[in-house]
């Protein structure tokens, strides 16, 4: 067992884990937050896609012990006084979810994107979601609900996708 | 799935690493971004008894100038890779290759010296460093020593780092006034490359006089093109790449799997290269 503490979500955890465990099954299965999903067992599927430390990680490709002395956002950490963000809004707004089983990992891709180039194209936008995976293949207005987020017009960003 | 239980090591220099690697022989596996190896733990492909993080040693993180050379510590993430300016600068097909590795999650925590010491021949970094000439530095209990990339891929998954050697650096030469393009193909975003072409090229009044063409996935490890380097010298219009790039596949040995057949790989070693030779010159 190796002992760590680790910030989740504004909350502070300490615990005796094995080192093999995986960082998303503590969240799931230690500490109860199962808004984050486990989608696949390849690294595919993003699902499980949190924000370790400014940036995002797949949470089944990251032990729990290195997460040891990190602070972890998960999606269910981002309302604030259950207040949805513009890009939670813009989900829900645009139907940018099917069954929902990739929006957790899609929001917090998305939010990395956001943080680093606030105003991206269709395309940019794409390019950043690569790495998460939508089995409904909803992916058109998941897209328009990442621009939306961006403060994008719909009208603008219909425009860029059929010139794209 | 779950992983299975191994021991873990969080040693905060790279003496300790070394000294926990050479106390568990060959049953130890080094965890550096964990992109490669905890997928492979989780499908139970892997069975350590003993996994030394070494995340939390900052000497193997970070790029630096040393004349000629970058020197890119081994532990710098994929994300820092394609950011980093003296790359940008220095070794811009680095920079360029490292962005078409997998997808953002996964550069942030995947590094370069893990993907190479990880010696697969279908990674895309391996063919990289081989056509910038780049060495490799190990740490072992002996001191430390300097591995030519063409010395350092042995076999698949095979590197030349022994089991109580850890790769602390990645020294690059400086490819100033060199043109450069990775060109890749692969079925889905985010897949491994079926092929991969690598191309260096430097230019006097419009002829190359120089190229270099490392390949992803045409054998066991990366490999460089010879014949293709060789019959690019000279050229100087879009039909003589064409013609030189023909060579591309000459003394490969591709793999049959389910993506490609050997002869299929050697026809897009042959298009890639010249698309990436083109590419990189502006010719196309």
């Amino acid at each position: 067992m190796t002992h760590i503490k680790v910030n989740v979500d504004g909350t502070t955890y300490e615990d005796d884990v094995e080192p093999r465990l995986l960082l998303a099954h503590y969240l799931r299965d230690r500490l109860g937050l199962t808004g984050t999903p486990i989608g696949c067992d390849t690294s595919n599927c993003g699902a499980c896609t949190v924000d370790l430390d400014g940036a995002t990680v797949k949470s089944c490709s990251v032990l729990a012990v290195q997460a040891d002395g990190s602070d972890v956002t998960t999606v269910q950490g981002l309302a604030r006084d259950g207040e949805w963000t513009a890009l939670q809004r813009a989900f829900h707004e645009r139907h940018g979810l099917q069954c929902g089983y990739c929006t957790p990992g899609m929001i917090m891709a998305a939010r990395d994107l956001l943080r680093e180039n606030p105003h991206p194209t269709p395309g940019e936008v794409r390019q950043a979601l690569e790495g998460n995976l939508c089995r409904c293949t909803g992916y058109q207005n998941i897209v328009r609900a990442v621009l939306a987020a961006s403060g994008e017009t719909l009208a603008q960003e219909v425009a860029e996708e059929v010139t794209a | 799935m779950i992983p299975p239980a191994f021991d873990y090591a969080r040693p905060e220099s790279v003496e300790e690493a070394v000294r926990a690697l050479a106390q568990a022989g060959e049953e130890a596996k080094v965890l550096a971004g964990g992109q490669s190896l905890l997928p492979l733990l989780r499908l139970r492909l892997a069975f350590p008894e003993l996994v030394v993080d070494v995340g939390r040693i900052p000497q193997l993180r970070g790029v630096r100038e040393d004349g000629d050379s970058l020197v890119i510590g081994a532990m710098t993430t994929h994300h820092d890779v394609i950011r980093d300016p003296l790359v940008r600068r220095h070794a811009g097909l680095l920079a360029q290759a490292t962005a078409t590795v997998a997808d953002p999650a996964v550069r942030h925590r995947g590094t370069l010296g893990g993907s190479l010491a990880h010696a697969d021949p279908a990674g895309d970094l391996p063919a990289v460093v081989l056509a910038l000439d780049a060495e490799l530095v190990a740490a072992g209990p002996a001191g430390r020593r300097t591995i030519p990339a063409r010395e350092f891929f042995l076999d698949y998954l095979q590197s030349a780092l022994s089991p109580d050697e850890l790769l602390v650096e990645v020294r690059v030469p400086k490819t100033d006034g060199w043109s450069f393009h990775y060109e890749k193909f692969h079925r889905v975003a985010q897949a491994w490359a079926i092929v991969g072409v690598a191309a260096l090229v430097r230019r006097e009044n419009g002829q190359i006089v120089e190229a270099r063409v490392g390949l992803t996935n045409m054998g066991a490890t990366p490999l460089r093109a010879a014949a293709a380097e060789q019959a690019l010298t000279g050229a100087g219009d879009p039909q003589a790449v064409a013609r030189a790039a023909e060579a591309a596949a000459e003394g490969t040995r591709p793999a049959q799997d389910v993506s490609a057949s050997p002869e299929y790989r050697g026809h897009l070693a042959r298009v890639l290269t010249r698309r990436a030779v083109l590419t990189a010159t502006g010719m196309g």
